[in-house]
């Protein structure tokens, strides 16, 4: 347990950024994300080193313990959110330094201008408090301490939403609202029930008692219920797209890339550890068929939409259907597979979808619109930008050497390994639709350019960007460094007790 | 029925209630009612079955005075949304889901 600390720092740093970007106001917060973000990237570094080096690393609040105090718990599975958080937190700090620096809208009003110091007064601040609330999520083995993190995740994730001044955003942010918090009562009318049948909010503690019956089954529905609202999964993903595609384009990529994946996260924890393995078989089909589902749903959306950020948004839709997939393959044969598929899966959407939302926000930056039509001859105009959104595609696609490919050939592997020829067939059906949607976007970029040419957006925004693709496509070429930690200090030990 | 049991029966009923008021009206104020009163269900199941052992669990009144200042959060968030909504739109309504519609 030495140095069990780095787990704190890891929550501590982007909430002590939090306070003093809040603090420096309008012109030094931002300098706040900028120095707050690298130190964070490093706790969440130093942390995962320690996991793969010595095992879990399981740190007291307070000293108390369970089941009177809240533990954090760092995992392999943890650290690999942390680790993506870190990552993509970093990139997207960087972009956003110079996004909402002199980001007008075109319009150069003192109305304009007002908008524009109110958004560098919040972003800051309600960003690096979404990094801490994420920290906390993914640590915390406290089922009520997670409710507490999963509203902090909401509450700033819907005003940062709100920072983007268009109506459409703004009625977006209040549906989102309204989404998260009912999602929310019901996962802590789940735990209120769990705890009374059991006594114990920790983890670890309803684990070992929860058996199956009446009461697991509510617990189940409605902890499930409350996430799946959250998780945006078909057929409770129509608030995604308007919220998802409406925000200001570094807080796009914030929550398509990790806030959603916190939702999923808790779900894998609660269905893979927590629930008993017994009475699983109907709920995790369910999730499962709604996860295939809405790979076909979204990927369809995504071909009928006109503009950039909409068919990114329901791409992320689609995306989020092959997670949903670990459900029932972690009943069968390749559970293992299908464990290291879906955390694969997750990071490698996670950077791919964070790049491709900044390369959007680079495009409208330049544009002010984002019609497929305004992309006609972006890979003249704009290189780095038009590489971007070529080679994040590449890994939403998962076209070898991708992450994405690594990922979705372990998840194909897991579904062959369990015999279930019909997730497959999902699967192969989402990689054509998808490509159908990307390479709507792929030939306007590369289609000859119109006369005028704005100025492109700066390179402090499209570089993090492109890097955030490349560390997409990289991750193909290194798939076991990420998987090397999660086999390191393995989570969901309780996996497989229904399996046959 | 014990007094416990008539507490917890009332607290899904306000849930019900709750949840009605949030599907039924588009008005953003009202939904933001609608999920108090949802909540203040939530609560009161969470308190009953606190209450059935004596003297009371006190770990579930713990998790509601959690719950109520996350609600009092999101409530004033909400408000203030609305508020935003209603200078730009000119009424706080939320317009129902556009599926697909390339907005």
């Amino acid at each position: 347990m030495t140095g069990a600390p780095l787990v704190a720092w890891s929550i501590l740093v982007p909430l002590a950024g939090a306070v003093a970007a809040l603090v420096a106001g309008p012109r030094g917060g931002r300098w706040a994300g900028l120095l707050t973000a690298p130190l964070a990237l490093a706790a969440h570094l130093g942390l995962a080193a320690q996991v793969r080096a010595g095992g879990p690393v399981r740190h007291l609040v307070g000293g108390w313990g369970a089941p009177l105090g809240i533990d954090l718990l760092a995992d392999g599975l943890s650290a690999l959110m942390l680790l993506m958080t870190g990552v993509v937190g970093l990139l997207v700090t960087i972009y956003a330094f110079a996004y909402f620096e002199d980001h007008g809208d075109g319009r150069g009003d003192v109305a304009a201008r007002g908008d524009a110091v109110r958004r560098r007064l919040l972003f800051w601040p309600l960003w690096l408090f979404l990094w801490a609330a994420l920290a906390a999520l993914f640590l915390t083995r406290d089922v009520f301490n997670v409710y507490v993190t999963l509203e902090l995740v909401g509450l700033s994730a819907v005003a940062l939403v709100a920072l983007a001044d268009e109506p459409a955003a703004l009625s977006a942010a209040a549906r989102y609202l309204v989404l998260a918090l009912l999602g929310s009562l019901a996962y802590l009318l789940g735990v209120g029930l769990a705890y009374a049948g059991h006594a114990t909010l920790d983890a670890d503690g309803l684990r070992a008692a929860l058996r199956p019956g009446l009461l697991t089954a509510a617990v189940a529905a409605l902890v499930g219920a409350g996430l799946c609202v959250k998780a945006a999964i078909f057929p409770l993903h129509g608030w995604l797209p308007p919220a998802h595609g409406g925000a200001p384009s570094p807080v796009s990529a914030v929550l398509s890339a990790l806030v959603v994946k916190a939702s999923f996260y808790l779900l894998l924890r609660w269905w893979g550890e927590i629930l008993p393995g017994d009475g699983l078989a109907a709920s995790s089909a369910l999730l499962g068929t709604m996860g295939a589902l809405a790979i076909l749903w979204g990927s369809i959306q995504a071909l009928r939409q006109e503009r950039l950020k909409q068919v990114i948004a329901y791409s992320t839709v689609a995306q989020l259907g092959y997670l949903f997939l670990w459900f029932p393959l972690s009943r069968h044969l390749g559970a293992a597979t299908a464990l290291q598929g879906a955390a694969l899966f997750a990071l490698a959407h996670a950077l791919a979808k964070a790049g491709l939302f900044l390369a959007a926000g680079s495009v409208l930056h330049a544009l002010h619109r984002d019609d497929l039509d305004a992309l006609r001859g972006l890979g003249t105009r704009q290189p780095l930008t038009a590489a971007t959104l070529a080679l994040g595609t590449v890994s939403i696609l998962a076209l070898p050497p991708s992450g994405g490919f690594a990922a979705k050939w372990l998840l194909l592997s897991a579904a062959l390994q369990a015999g279930a020829w019909w997730w497959v067939a999902v699967m192969l059906a989402g990689g054509l639709l998808a490509a159908g949607y990307s390479f709507r976007v792929l030939e306007r970029i590369i289609s000859p350019a119109p006369d005028e040419s704005p100025a492109p957006a700066p390179a402090a925004m499209a570089l993090p960007a492109f890097a955030l693709a490349v560390a997409a496509l990289a991750l193909g070429m290194a798939p076991w460094l990420p998987l090397e930690l999660l086999a390191a200090a393995p989570p969901l030990a309780g996996l497989g007790r229904g399996a046959p | 029925m014990s007094q416990p049991h008539l507490y917890a029966l009332s607290g899904v009923a306000l849930v019900a209630i709750g949840l009605l008021g949030i599907l039924a009206h588009r008005h953003l104020v009202r939904r933001i009612i609608g999920l108090n009163v949802t909540g203040s269900g939530v609560f009161l199941v969470l308190v009953a079955l606190a209450a059935r052992s004596t003297p009371a669990d006190p770990v579930p009144h713990a998790l509601v005075l959690t719950g109520l200042v996350v609600g009092v959060s999101a409530t004033a968030l909400g408000l203030a949304l609305a508020v935003r909504l209603q200078r730009e739109t000119g009424g706080p309504e939320v317009p129902e889901d556009g599926e697909g519609g390339g907005r």
